[in-house]
């Protein structure tokens, strides 16, 4: 613990997670909000455009703590990552400043026209401010992927004599094939997380009887958009993702299936320990060969276990890499049955009756929140002890002249500053919820909706 | 090309200052000249629709520095740690309150978010203006090029250098007079009534008060980096830029009392513009000054990205600068004219 390198990681670990938390909220609903307005265009119904006005109104709110909370995140390359930063800015530098000029100044611009300006634009310009704000969003998340991407798999590149990065193809950097299957899958987990807290606030306005309309309408966007997003973030970019993780990061994907040793006709573990120090998984309950066929699309393909790869290249925390791939595969399975049940029910036009599906909706959005941080963090405990796979290590790109009690000092100022505005910003959304969506311009708050309730 | 870089990045910083400057100006002075939650809720529909573009500058200067220099971006920000968390603090806590202060119609959660976003617009300019004192000043860059600065040590001019010390508390106080005036200007330029009659009462003062304390710190300048303002004598575009903010500072005078409104931001914003800029030239080429031994400085040259690197970054560069500025001018365009307060539950 007086290793400042841990502190650095924690404290970078936490605040991204916490960022994250919002932008694939608004990523999500960016689109479905140019679903619900674009379908308002069309059919001229007015509740479309109610559902929308609703949902612009969370979008703000998330929109504002992801701005302010992804701030700090920029900073941090440079705070505690500075040995990083100062060899690999002639790379990751692009697309961070990309991320700024092209992303960050459309979606700034933008989002106030969305919020403010459904009277002073009229529907069609309102409509475009939308698609604007989409656009930017998913734009930042391109590039913040790509930069992922470079340290996942770095392609499009030199080192220097004195360990100093440099792009030597800036197409290459661009389109990289890591960056590719990364952001589609990180965007469908987006898209999952978006249409899940939709159909839920859909589900609970439903079950109490209030907003007839715009529940109807959030409910069936939001149930038919997850069970889009929750059959393509596993097939087929979960999937392709696992090839990458296979053919690039073979020991992180040991590590991911607390494999131990090799041999051919893999099994895929559902449920088991990994006991790292006797090298085996405990209690496992196994599908025969399905791990052979997810990485090389063969059931008899041999899948190389921990054993083979030198221990210093072993992720450094197997069990919890263990725990959060398997967490998000098992999550992405239950979407799908429950979006693929909840979408038959609507089909059938039997959901608005059935008050368990209703009931099951309305507390299922917190899981793509954690299906997503899951993600990420096997994303990011695979490719340790890289900082820059195969490159550059992590103990290699610390902060030199920063301590461990300078750093926990930070972290303890972040934990206790966020955990405050967490706490405001799930009051203010609760509070939205309950009012529902208000109609074009008219006052805020009825008599009786006076803050402290 | 490490000198285009050099002054793009620099460009981008003075960019920085001028936009997120009127919206800090208007929320250090906004308790003073709006009283009443309807002027409080005017002021923030003049900044709400811009201070988060404007904040973008500075993430967009932050990527250019990275892509172009990212020794001093590395070397600054560790360097300087615990002040730039209590800037990102700041900034976390001003955005917040911003935006959620008006989704509640409740008076004491709004008279608390009213003082967060004074005392948060207050302190951001004092850290920015205690950067840029640190800058001038210099550090204790060693041959490795890493430094580190106690957050204050002595505030005694003879005493051991901190981030905050007499010559850098100076130089944030003057940021934050003069970011103050700019933001006076700004709200008398948007709003009317009573809003824009105190605001230009406070400019009325600021000015003389910005006045005095830029030559107080120009003084101080000469005392702890003589080099600076030497440099600022003996190179031509300093001293344009010179002229520049003075120009700027005379209109900004003239032009308030004359009832241009408009003109007079602008004369504010060309004095912001030109002492950063002015600054600059007469630091170049050196980013981040070693005060041990200026053979340790971190320079435009040996601090940059390969050439390779900045060629690349001048492919896109200049296309999301000309469509920053056309969201801008779309912005703008659209919020023309005096703010008003927005209906109760629209905007802030
Ligand atoms: C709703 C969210 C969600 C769901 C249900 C899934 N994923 Fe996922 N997954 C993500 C959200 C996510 C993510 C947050 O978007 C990650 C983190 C980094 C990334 O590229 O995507 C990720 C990473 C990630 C990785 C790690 C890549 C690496 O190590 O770099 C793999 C192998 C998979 N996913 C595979 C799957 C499979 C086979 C799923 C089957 C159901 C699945 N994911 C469901
Ligand atoms: C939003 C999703 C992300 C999450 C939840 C996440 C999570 C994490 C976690 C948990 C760690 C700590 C790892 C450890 O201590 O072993 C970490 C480290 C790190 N991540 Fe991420 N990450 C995300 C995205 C990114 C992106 C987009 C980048 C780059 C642009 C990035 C760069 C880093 C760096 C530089 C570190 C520190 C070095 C290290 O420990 O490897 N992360 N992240
Ligand atoms: C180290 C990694 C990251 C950094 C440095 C970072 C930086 C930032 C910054 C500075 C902002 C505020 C922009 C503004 O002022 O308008 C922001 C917001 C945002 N970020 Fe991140 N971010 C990171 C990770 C991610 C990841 C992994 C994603 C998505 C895959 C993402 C997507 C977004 C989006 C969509 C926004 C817009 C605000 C919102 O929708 O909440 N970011 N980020």
């Amino acid at each position: 613990m007086d290793d400042p390198l841990f502190w650095h990681r924690l404290q970078f670990g936490f605040t991204i997670t916490y960022h994250y938390l919002f932008p694939q909220l608004t990523m999500g609903l960016a689109l479905l909000i140019v679903v619900l307005k674009g379908i308002g265009l069309r059919t001229g119904e007015a509740k479309w455009n109610d559902a929308a006005r609703f949902w612009i109104r969370i979008f703000g709110l998330s929109f504002a703590m992801g701005v302010v909370t992804g701030i700090p995140m920029e900073f941090q390359f440079g705070t505690n990552w500075a040995q990083f930063s100062a060899r690999t800015g002639g790379v990751i530098g692009q697309t961070l400043a990309m991320e700024g000029i092209f992303a960050f100044f459309l979606e700034s611009s933008f989002l106030a026209l969305l919020i403010w300006g459904e009277r002073k634009l009229g529907p069609r310009k309102h409509f475009l401010a939308a698609v604007a704000l989409f656009v930017g969003s998913w734009l930042s998340g391109y590039f913040i992927v790509t930069t992922n991407a470079f340290m996942q798999h770095p392609v499009g590149h030199e080192i220097g004599p004195d360990g100093v990065f440099t792009v030597v193809s800036l197409a290459a950097f661009l389109f990289n094939p890591w960056a590719i299957a990364q952001y589609l899958h990180t965007m469908m987990g987006a898209v999952a997380t978006g249409s899940f807290a939709m159909a839920a606030v859909g589900a609970y306005w439903t079950l109490r009887g209030e907003h007839p309309e715009p529940a109807r309408v959030s409910l069936a966007t939001g149930v038919i958009a997850a069970l889009a997003a929750s059959i393509l973030v596993a097939m087929p970019t979960g999937h392709h993702q696992g090839r990458m993780v296979a053919e690039h990061q073979p020991v992180a994907l040991a590590a991911m299936e607390g494999r131990f040793e090799s041999g051919p006709n893999a099994p895929l573990a559902m449920i088991g320990q990994p006991n790292v120090a006797e090298r085996r998984l405990d209690n496992p309950i196994l599908l025969p060969s399905i791990l052979s066929y997810i990485a090389y699309g063969d059931f008899s393909a041999n899948v190389r276990g921990l054993a083979e790869f030198p221990e210093s290249d072993w992720p450094d925390n197997i069990e919890l890499l263990y725990y959060a791939f398997h967490i998000m595969v098992g999550l992405g399975t239950i979407f799908i049955a429950v979006a693929g049940l909840a979408t038959l029910l609507l089909w059938r036009q039997k959901l608005a009756s059935s008050r368990w599906m209703l009931w099951i909706l309305a507390l299922a959005f917190p899981f793509p929140f954690i299906a997503n941080t899951a993600g990420w963090m096997t994303a990011e405990l695979g490719r340790q002890p890289w900082l820059v796979y195969g490159l550059m290590r992590t103990a290699e790109g610390g902060s030199p002249t920063v301590h461990g009690g300078s750093a926990l000092f930070t972290i303890l100022g972040f934990a206790g500053l966020y955990l405050v505005l967490g706490l405001l910003y799930v009051w203010l959304v609760l509070h939205e919820v309950a009012h529902g969506p208000r109609p074009l311009g008219a006052p805020a708050h009825g008599a009786a909706g006076q803050g402290g309730d | 090309m490490e000198a285009l870089w050099f002054a793009l990045a620099a460009g981008m910083v003075a960019i920085y200052v001028v936009m997120d400057g009127f919206d800090f100006g208007a929320g250090a002075l906004h308790l003073g000249v709006a009283r009443s939650d309807g002027e409080r809720r005017q002021v923030l529909a003049a900044i709400g629709p811009f201070w988060d573009g404007n904040e973008v500058w500075l993430l967009a200067a932050g990527g250019v520095l990275f892509l172009a220099f990212p020794k001093v971006l590395a070397s600054g920000l560790s360097g300087f740690y615990l002040a730039i968390f209590l800037l990102i603090w700041v900034l976390i806590l001003r955005g917040i309150a911003i935006e959620f202060r008006s989704h509640v119609r409740d008076e004491m959660w709004r008279t608390f978010w009213d003082g967060t976003f004074a005392l948060a617009s207050v302190l951001a300019p004092v850290l920015l203006g205690a950067a840029l004192g640190n800058v001038v000043r210099g550090v204790p860059l060693g041959a490795d090029g890493w430094f580190a600065l106690p957050l204050f040590d002595s505030f005694s001019p003879s005493g051991a250098l901190g981030i905050l010390d007499w010559y850098t508390v100076l130089a944030g106080v003057t940021a934050l007079v003069a970011i103050a005036h700019h933001g006076a200007l700004f709200l008398v330029w948007k709003t009317d009534g009573p809003v824009a009659a105190r605001s230009r009462a406070a400019a009325a003062w600021l000015f003389p008060a910005t006045v005095a304390l830029w030559l107080l710190s120009s003084l101080a300048t000469l005392a702890v980096a003589p080099d600076v303002l030497r440099g600022a004598l003996a190179r031509p575009l300093a001293l344009v830029c010179t002229l520049l903010f003075l120009a700027g500072l005379a209109v900004s005078f003239v032009a308030r009392r004359q009832g241009r409104d408009l003109l007079a931001f602008l004369g504010s914003a060309a004095f912001l513009l030109g002492l950063l800029a002015a600054t600059a030239a007469s630091v170049f080429p050196t980013w981040l000054a070693s005060t041990i031994d200026p053979a340790h400085s971190l320079t435009a040259h040996n601090a940059a990205s390969a050439p390779k690197a900045l060629r690349y970054g001048l492919f896109w560069w200049p296309f999301g600068f000309v469509l920053a500025i056309v969201y801008f001018t779309i912005l703008f365009r659209l919020h023309r004219g005096k703010a008003r307060a927005a209906a109760e539950g629209e905007g802030y």
